[in-house]
């Protein structure tokens, strides 16, 4: 099956290690850019208690959530201790044409 | 009329605030623009490493010079700084570890959490969760477990918490609890299930940590051992204890707007080292991630949308005191504060 990619913004629209929140379909999503020009999603609220993690802190590969600081690798979506304690659902991401692109299916 | 609130996390105001979308709900905030709070934001391990190191070394000295001069006068002096650094130093580094935003490396603020934790007399896994929901439910009645003046305040145990003889003993009381594998009604409201075997090997780690301590104090014939662990949590306390009074006493409960319900109090240099800046509280509460050095930036950079500062603990506690007083008589009564722009409804 072919995955169905969508358009979540300009690359340029997020600085290198930080975040952006991208809703889709009655959801919220966040995208992330590494330091080292890598492009990431996962959902865009805490596990925790349904904060936008959009607000939060990117640092080394982790989100800190803005409200509680639970944090969450969102390379692989796992949850790095209490408050977070359920893993984050992440999503396939890349960079075409300078758009970062989220596979959703 | 006044009424009687509920602040029991599982009585009848609890419910109400749940029915009211007062719980868990979204709280204003100051507009700032992104890349000033990443600024913010960043972690770094400097000023907590130097700030550390020398709290490690103020409570060292004084701890030296206190045990040298004990049985004389001049160990009071020494004894009184040394439960100040001990008993209420350990609040902010409780706090702003707990956040873990005050050093850059994960595993320092874990330890210096669990240290402070240790030397406040709180539970590290329950206030970790307890704190959590502080902030999610900030003064909100039968939601925030950490409402420190009660309505209507009772001058009793205001004045005995002083010297932290009240959260202390059920402190106490609730290690036996814990130590035994059980939690209470409470606790069950904000502690997942999953941390209870924390929460049982650390009760069982601070019962024998002040059991040694007694044994200790039998075998030496002297008091001493506890004068240096155990009893600074609480002869040193009234200084987190008078910080604390500013953070949100007399304010507005049930609102969803920090600037209405926390205070941010101008503090002398000394002040803001043994309080690690929590003094700047709307701004603390508003924005969790700003770690504790760069909170006065971050108070510049919003102080334009928020209520104007104390412009000290004295300008606080004229403020303070008054409105606690009426509330003795009137439970319903508060101090409005003023907000630049309207808080959403």
């Amino acid at each position: 099956m072919t995955a169905t990619w969508v358009d979540a913004c300009d690359v340029n629209d997020v600085d290198p290690e930080d975040v952006r929140r991208f809703d889709h379909g009655g959801r919220t999503y966040a995208v992330y850019r590494t330091a080292e020009d890598e492009v990431f999603a996962t959902d865009g609220l805490c596990t925790h208690e349904k904060t936008h993690l959009a607000g939060g802190l990117v640092m080394d590969g982790i989100i800190e959530c803005p409200k509680h600081n639970g944090r969450f690798d969102f390379r692989t979506g796992k949850a790095m201790g209490a408050p977070a304690c359920i893993d984050l659902k992440t999503y396939p991401a890349k960079v075409e044409n300078g758009r970062i692109l989220v596979s959703l299916d | 009329m006044s009424t009687r609130r509920d602040y029991s996390l599982v009585g009848l105001d609890g419910e109400r605030a749940q029915r009211n979308g007062l719980a868990g709900a979204q709280w204003y905030a100051c507009q700032a623009p992104r890349r000033t709070l990443k600024e913010l934001m960043q972690r770094t391990d400097g000023p907590a490493i130097r700030d550390t190191l020398l709290w490690f070394g103020l409570l060292g000295l004084s701890r030296t010079l206190g045990c040298l001069t004990w049985g004389t006068w001049l160990a009071v002096p020494c004894f009184l700084v040394y439960g100040v650094l001990y008993g209420s130093a350990s609040d902010s580094r409780w706090h702003e570890c707990g956040h873990g935003t005050a050093f850059k490396t994960h595993w320092m603020n874990q330890a210096v959490y669990q240290i402070a934790c240790f030397m406040i007399l709180r539970e590290p896994t329950v206030w970790r969760w307890s704190h959590a929901r502080h902030h999610t439910d900030t003064l909100v009645v039968g939601r925030d477990p950490e409402i420190n003046v009660q309505r209507p305040p009772s001058v009793f145990k205001l004045l005995v918490n002083f010297f932290a003889l009240k959260s202390g003993a059920e402190t106490i009381g609730k290690l036996f609890v814990h130590a035994v594998g059980r939690v209470t009604a409470e606790e069950v409201t904000f502690i997942p299930e999953t941390e209870g075997w924390k929460i049982a090997i650390v009760a069982r780690v601070y019962l024998a940590i002040f059991t040694g301590v007694i044994a200790w104090c039998i075998w030496a014939g002297s008091i001493l051992p506890a004068m240096l662990i155990g009893l600074p949590t609480f002869y040193g306390a009234f200084l987190a204890v008078f910080f604390s009074l500013t953070q949100h006493a007399g304010l507005a409960e049930d609102v969803l707007d920090h600037r209405l319900n926390s205070r941010t109090v101008y503090m002398n240099p000394m002040f803001r080292f043994v309080y690690w800046n929590m003094n700047y509280h709307v701004e603390h509460h508003m924005f969790p991630l700003v770690p504790y050095h760069a909170l006065p930036k971050l108070h510049e950079a919003i102080k334009a949308d928020c209520p104007p500062p104390y412009r000290g603990c004295l300008e606080a506690y004229r403020e303070v005191l008054p409105a606690l007083a009426r509330q003795i008589r009137d439970p319903n009564h508060f101090i409005r504060r003023p907000t630049p722009t309207a808080t959403p409804t």
